[in-house]
């Protein structure tokens, strides 16, 4: 069974870092199919958030046709989210650590890595969308 | 959907000083309500009005549609948890748990035993020789027992460490998981309600600030950073809550519905942390104003 | 309601209900011996007809116990008011605990009634147990004293039921106005004896309105003689009337004066160097006093004012009446003040 966490400083509504839980769970192989979700009750009995948060978490997650909920039962994974791709994130990562090195060499601190990689992140997804 | 308290013009005097001023609001059933100020605001004035154990001076308010405490169902329908948790210190858990069958036609005895089970507290303890925690947790479980349908709660975790506190906000997450209850409950510390309320209140120096569900509150207000400018350089549609200005530099709190297209601006979201801040700091600047005004006339 | 009220309460009854047990059981072993005696000295006296008050040994045989139960008598309602009553609600005010009371699914008003009237209907209970208990034992020593109306008025029967249930509800109603324990006690102390006192003095003489005897002064016995350094002065001797209540003696003349000190000098001028004290003494009065007495009586007489025995009941019905017609409306204040004024 799946453990959810709330990071209050994070900047993300707390439903998104359920949803974010889940998939990153599915991802990893940590939910299969078949497996069941917490119920919202032993959700907020551990985090103390507000039911209604679980509920809208556990319906976009639904809604993404990955959870369905059985009434009176419970709500369970339907679909897993194992990366054909989970092969790539070795050569992946490493390419992202030379890259790294390289800025670092170039004089970047840590704020502006964080910077380039976010305005460079988005222009690029921008530039997807359009 | 109906509204569990229903205030209008609602007053409340003391001597010369008014604890609440002019408070109208209608809080929606079915959220878990957080009501925030400085100490001294008015949240224990306006929710001891809720139940009943204060009489208004001026307006009216209704809850479940009733007078508060008008009937003994009106009184079964709403549970309430004074601040510092009142509780007869000469009685056991379990003398408590009687009281509350006793005096309780909807008493669920089966689940305030669970409850009492669960929170792993000695039925025969007197309540004097609990913890400040477990007194908390014990008038928790009298006000749920009775399986009411507003809980009211006047600053329950005030003074308990924050293991104690956690533990509490878990059981009344839970309550409101398992039970179809809306909850409205105080604190000063905004980061207590963070986690747990879905609705808003902010009440400071006794007036309603602001009022409404989280999300729409987060969506609707916004941090604009930019060079220094008046507060009348901003459009109409953006309510300027606070203001704070440098020499080069203005930082706007604002309120508004439609998109902000000025690109000389830096917008930025805010926290509920800041957003209550920024309430807090216009009652503050607005009881100056007041004071300076009546000074100039008189 | 009643169970928490009960729960609340337990301790407090039990020390007051184990107290009265022990005095019950010491009543019921030394009341049967008092009895004895009383019948027994009645025997020999009716047969010797000496009969009199001074010598009934049933007086003197537990001089300490009567004193005591005299004094627990008039201890109790102030007792009762002080720790029955005046905490009932004040403690409830004073620790906030009423804030848990008051959001249960009772009313303020049922709340207040169940609690005032359990512990209320306690009080009664005791005070009329306690009163007759009290008052069975010392029926032989009050028949012997011949003094029903007198000092015992306020020990013995109805009386004691009426103090305890004001004394009850000025408590409660100084818990409810002034919200905390201990000044309430203190007020409840003080109100219910300034009350008991007012009563007493200022009112019950005027009850009914009392009888005179009116006599000649014919005889020195019925001159109590007094030399005070302001000069000579005269009282009226408790004259026989058993168990009335004699509220004075005076001596008046034709035209409604008392003695004055100047008459009392040029009418009885011997007696002003005349060693202080009473009236005669055991040989008969030396000639001064009765000089004096005949002087006196030649331009007063005596009037006496009293209740008469037969009005005992009457007066005891009517002050317990007054006092639990005061405590209903204190009551009914506390009420009013709990449903109205406490927010």
């Amino acid at each position: 069974m799946i453990e959810f966490h709330l990071d209050t400083r994070s900047g993300v509504a707390p439903y998104l870092q359920i949803v974010q839980q889940v998939r990153r769970a599915l991802k990893l192989g940590l939910l299969r199919e078949g497996d069941q979700l917490p119920t919202v009750k032993e959700v907020v009995g551990r985090i103390a958030i507000n039911p209604n948060t679980v509920l809208k978490a556990y319906r976009e997650l639904e809604h993404d046709g990955l959870v369905a909920a059985r009434p009176g039962v419970g709500t369970f994974v339907t679909r897993t989210l194992s990366d054909p791709s989970l092969a790539a994130h070795g050569p992946l990562r490493q390419d992202l650590g030379r890259w790294l090195d390289k800025a670092r060499r170039a004089g970047l601190d840590d704020e502006s890595i964080e910077a380039l990689f976010r305005d460079t992140f988005r222009s690029a997804r921008e530039e997807g969308v359009a | 959907m109906s509204a569990v308290i229903d205030a209008q013009g609602l007053g409340k005097r003391y001597g010369r000083k008014w604890a609440l001023t002019d408070c109208t609001i209608e809080i929606p059933a079915g959220h878990v309500v957080g009501l925030v100020g400085p100490n001294g605001a008015g949240k224990s004035t306006l929710l001891n009005l809720a139940v009943g154990l204060l009489a208004p001076t001026a307006g009216t308010i209704e809850v479940l549609g009733d007078e508060p405490a008008g009937s003994p169902e009106g009184l079964g329908r709403v549970g309430f948890v004074a601040q510092d948790t009142p509780t007869y210190s000469g009685l056991s858990v379990a003398d408590h748990l009687r009281l509350g069958a006793h005096l309780n036609p909807t008493w669920d005895q089966g689940a305030a035993e669970s409850r009492i089970d669960q929170l792993g507290l000695d039925p025969d303890q007197k309540a004097g020789k609990l913890s400040g925690g477990q007194r908390a947790q014990l008038a928790l479980t009298l006000a749920v027992a009775k399986r009411p349908e507003l809980l009211i709660l006047d600053e329950p975790v005030a003074s308990l460490d924050p293991l104690a506190r956690r533990e509490f906000l878990q059981i009344l997450m839970e309550t409101v998981a398992e039970q179809e209850v809306s909850v409205v409950l105080s604190s000063h510390l905004v980061a207590d309600l963070e986690r747990v309320c879905d609705y808003l209140v902010v009440l400071v120096a006794s007036r309603v600030q602001i009022a409404g569900p989280v999300d729409d509150l987060l969506a609707e207000h916004r941090r604009l950073i930019g060079a220094r400018r008046d507060t009348d350089a901003l459009p109409a549609n953006q309510e300027v809550i606070e203001s704070s200005h440098t020499e080069r530099q203005s930082t706007f709190l604002i309120r508004t519905t439609d998109p902000i297209f000025d690109p000389a601006w830096t917008v930025e979201e805010v926290g509920l942390e800041d957003l209550v801040l920024g309430y807090m700091g216009q009652a503050a600047s607005a009881a100056r104003n007041e004071r300076s005004t009546l000074r100039l006339h008189s | 309601m009643i169970w928490l009220t009960w729960r609340q309460f337990r301790t407090q009854a039990a020390v007051v209900i184990g107290g009265l047990a022990v005095v019950a059981i010491v009543l019921a072993l030394t009341g049967p011996h008092l009895v004895s005696i009383a019948d027994g000295y009645l025997k020999v006296c009716r047969v010797d007809k000496d009969c009199g008050v001074t010598n009934n040994p049933v007086l003197t045989t537990d001089p300490r116990l009567e004193g005591a139960l005299n004094v627990l008598v008039i201890l109790l309602p102030a007792l009762i008011g002080i720790f029955w009553g005046a905490p009932l609600i004040a403690r409830e005010l004073e620790t906030g605990t009423y804030r848990l009371s008051w959001t249960q699914s009772v009313t303020r008003t049922r709340w207040l009634a169940v609690k005032v009237g359990v512990v209320g209907l306690a009080s009664v209970v005791v005070a009329a147990l306690f009163s007759l208990m009290v008052t069975w034992w010392s029926s032989p020593i009050d028949r012997a004293n011949l003094d029903q109306f007198g000092p015992t008025f306020g020990q013995r029967d109805l009386a004691p039921i009426g103090y305890t249930a004001f004394a009850f509800a000025v408590g409660v109603t100084a818990g409810v106005l002034i919200r905390r324990t201990l000044p309430a006690m203190a007020v409840t102390l003080v109100a219910f004896v300034a009350a008991r006192e007012a009563l007493t003095f200022g009112l019950r003489p005027h009850l009914l309105p009392p009888e005179h005897v009116v006599s000649a002064i014919t005889s020195v016995n019925q001159i109590g003689f007094n030399l005070s350094p302001s000069g000579l002065q005269v009282v009226g001797t408790t004259p026989n009337l058993p168990n009335a209540w004699v509220i004075s003696t005076d001596f008046v003349s034709a035209s409604g004066q008392t003695p004055t000190a100047q008459f009392l000098k040029s009418a009885c001028p011997k007696l002003l160097n005349a060693p202080p004290g009473g009236g005669p003494s055991g040989g008969g009065p030396p000639p001064a006093f009765r000089e004096c007495a005949a002087k006196i009586g030649a331009r007063f007489h005596e009037v006496v004012t009293y209740q008469p025995a037969n009005r005992y009941w009457a007066f005891q019905g009517i002050e317990t009446a007054i006092f639990i017609a005061v405590a209903l409306l204190l009551v009914g204040l506390s009420f009013w003040w709990v449903r109205h004024r406490l927010s």
